[in-house]
């Protein structure tokens, strides 16, 4: 997908965009192509539990354009590893990808991830040849397991699912990036453009937005800055940030006798 | 059962006139904590929510807030769903319910074919989500029947939930296991006077053992448990509903892997009919939703054709998620059966074709699948290399 010198390696894929947008919420699927197509993400991801093969319209996957844009089927309501197992196989059949962003919740009440059931799942799911990308908390050893099992990524959260939050786990997602060798998704609870440039900022190789776009006035608007916020966030990162000190320089040093 | 292991223990330490109280005497500074901390405060919050002085002065800022927070949550989709009445047989009687066993009417339980013929005029409008209705007669529909029942709907709906009898921890999960996905059981009124005036005979009378179903239902590992209170029954509506939120709060902190829903129904006519005790007016009904949904933000909201056409427009922006469309409540009411007698009247008839492009045309998605019961079934025991779904199939794969 790419001639881009700063393109994102993922699986067999590349990436010019580092945006990744979730498909629900959105007031009809016309929107969100249009939300889509502004913020200029090549990959978005489907809920197979709101799969149905016997519907015949109303599907959102009319809205996208697979030529250009790469459907990522998540697990979104299973609550083990089993049931992700399943839905994984069935998406794969479904939608003829292997490619999966995994999520496991048993608490419905703030989707929090099972880690135990993704690293489960994970390895189970890698062995039968999927590309796995899992959503998870922002526990810096996890996300190694998770890479050490054979995840193509691994998508910590910032905060809350659909929180808007920001990144509320900043100082574990720095963690994170320092050690992965995998590429590091920020998923989960950017509420704001300039959360989503702060996570790439800090080094993340991409970000996953939803609810920002979809619930906005203008999810079209929305979605354009966001696009610009993550290549901002990008292009700082890849200038060199700044050192933040939370000193002033002394301007009379108190060692300036030895020289 | 008393024990710890139940909401009755806890139930029964809660001061019905105490916390009746409390709501009454809720003061601007108490409901303006709630709005400004968006239900942070738990049931304290939500009693200064329900009191009259936000009915008379809040309710606009409630609205809004409500609306916020419904849109972050779920954003701008409703799901969709059909109750399926499959029998109008009833042991009870209730003085306010039209298959109360006093009243003479036709009684009708559906064979399989019957069913079937159901199932084909719903799949038609394009439901996945089902409701499986009953009246409560363990004769006549018993686990067995129930359970072939949901065997037969799963084959061809994504999502089957039921409202029956209360039924013992083991029949749920024997029903779970045949794909049952929810069950609704609405206390009715959780003021034990008024529970004892209107369920005049039948298992129903038995308060306790009605209020300590949920619990048997999360032990059995339910997905979904929906509560709530019939509002007609009972004078301070305020208070019922109190607890009815008190019952979700319990529930939610013990069965942390179920997910919760909520109705609002008002009493409506019926055979053999009773006058509401209670007049819960529209304004009274949004103050409800609004209060419910800064209680708790994830909470599902449900809306019955009950309600009329502009009602229900204009409080789906306020916390609904979730609609019946097209309903009929009578056994075999899709396929013309005219014969059997509703359980009550409904007041939006409008079809679900209309209903779908009323939500499209309020900026909603309607949602008509969003789980598909062969995941909780089919995941503990198919083969690791089954085909799940025919080639042909996936090519139309569709995502609503």
């Amino acid at each position: 997908m790419s001639g881009n010198t700063d393109s994102l390696k993922l699986g067999d894929f590349e990436f010019d965009s580092r945006l990744f947008v979730g498909t629900g919420k959105f007031e009809s699927g016309q929107l969100f192509e249009k939300s889509v197509s502004a913020s200029g993400s090549q990959m978005v991801t489907v809920a197979m539990k709101r799969a149905n093969p016997n519907a015949q319209d109303d599907s959102i996957l009319d809205f996208i354009d697979s030529e250009t844009i790469k459907i990522l089927p998540n697990t979104s309501g299973v609550r083990d590893a089993k049931e992700a197992i399943f839905v994984a196989r069935m998406a794969r059949e479904a939608l003829q990808t292997n490619w999966l962003k995994l999520e496991i919740h048993p608490d419905p009440k703030y989707l929090m991830p099972d880690p135990i059931a993704t690293l489960e799942a994970t390895k189970e799911l890698v062995r039968d040849g999927f590309i796995i990308l899992p959503y998870c908390h922002a526990d810096p050893v996890l996300c190694k397991k998770l890479e050490d099992a054979g995840a193509a990524a691994v998508m910590p959260l910032g905060s809350p699912i659909g929180s808007n939050q920001g990144l509320q786990t900043k100082e574990f997602l720095r963690i994170i990036i320092e050690q992965s060798s995998i590429p590091v998704v920020v998923d989960a609870g950017i509420g704001a453009p300039s959360q989503a440039a702060e996570a790439m900022e800090m080094g993340a190789s991409a970000v996953l937005v939803n609810t920002a776009i979809a619930v906005s006035s203008d999810p079209v608007a929305m979605g354009d800055a966001f696009g610009k916020a993550v290549k901002a966030g990008r292009m700082a990162y890849l200038a060199g940030m700044g050192k933040v000190s939370k000193k002033a320089t002394a301007t009379s040093p108190l060692t300036s006798f030895l020289s | 059962m008393k024990s710890m292991d139940s909401f009755v223990g806890e139930f029964e330490k809660a001061e019905w006139s105490e916390i009746s109280k409390t709501i009454i005497s809720a003061d601007r500074c108490k409901i303006e904590r709630a709005l400004d901390g968006e239900g942070a405060g738990g049931l304290e919050d939500l009693a200064a929510l329900l009191s009259p002085l936000a009915n008379q002065e809040y309710l606009e800022e409630m609205a809004q807030l409500a609306h916020q927070l419904t849109k972050q949550r779920f954003g701008k989709v409703i799901r969709l769903f059909a109750p399926i009445y499959l029998s109008n047989e009833c042991n009870n009687i209730c003085d306010y319910c039209g298959f109360s066993m006093g009243n003479q009417i036709p009684r009708k339980t559906l064979s399989n074919v019957e069913i079937l013929r159901e199932i084909g005029i719903l799949k038609k409008h394009k439901f996945e989500h089902v409701l499986l209705v009953t009246g409560e007669s363990s004769k006549k529909v018993g686990v067995d029947y129930l359970y072939d029942s949901i065997k037969v709907l799963n084959e061809y709906f994504a999502n089957v939930s039921m409202e029956v009898q209360p039924l013992k921890e083991d029949e749920y999960q024997y029903l779970i296991s045949a794909g049952l996905h929810a069950v609704l059981v609405y206390q009715e009124t959780y003021e034990k006077k008024s529970y004892a005036k209107h369920h005049l005979k039948g298992r129903k009378r038995n308060f306790d053992w009605r209020l300590n179903t949920p619990d048997r239902l999360g032990r059995a590992g339910i997905n979904k448990i929906g509560l709530g209170c019939l509002y007609g029954l009972t004078q301070d509506w305020r208070t019922d509903s109190f607890f009815a939120a008190m019952h979700l709060n319990y529930l939610e902190k013990r069965y942390w892997q179920t997910s919760f829903s909520m109705s609002f129904p008002r009493l409506r006519p019926c055979e053999g009919e009773l006058n509401p005790v209670v007049d819960l007016k529209d304004r009274d009904l949004v103050q409800l939703l609004c209060a419910f949904r800064i209680f708790n933000h994830e909470l599902e909201l449900s809306l019955s054709t009950r309600e009329s056409p502009t009602l229900r427009e204009n409080l789906l922006p306020l916390g609904i998620t979730t609609m019946s469309a097209g309903s009929k409540t009578n056994p075999g009411g899709y396929a013309g059966n005219v014969e059997s007698l509703e359980q009550f009247s409904i007041s939006d008839e409008r079809s679900p074709h209309e209903i779908q492009e009323m939500l499209r045309s309020k900026g909603y998605e309607p949602v008509w699948k969003d789980w598909d019961s062969s995941y909780q079934c089919l995941a503990k025991t198919l083969p690791k290399d089954t085909v799940l779904l025919d080639k042909a199939d996936s090519k139309i794969l569709a995502v609503s």
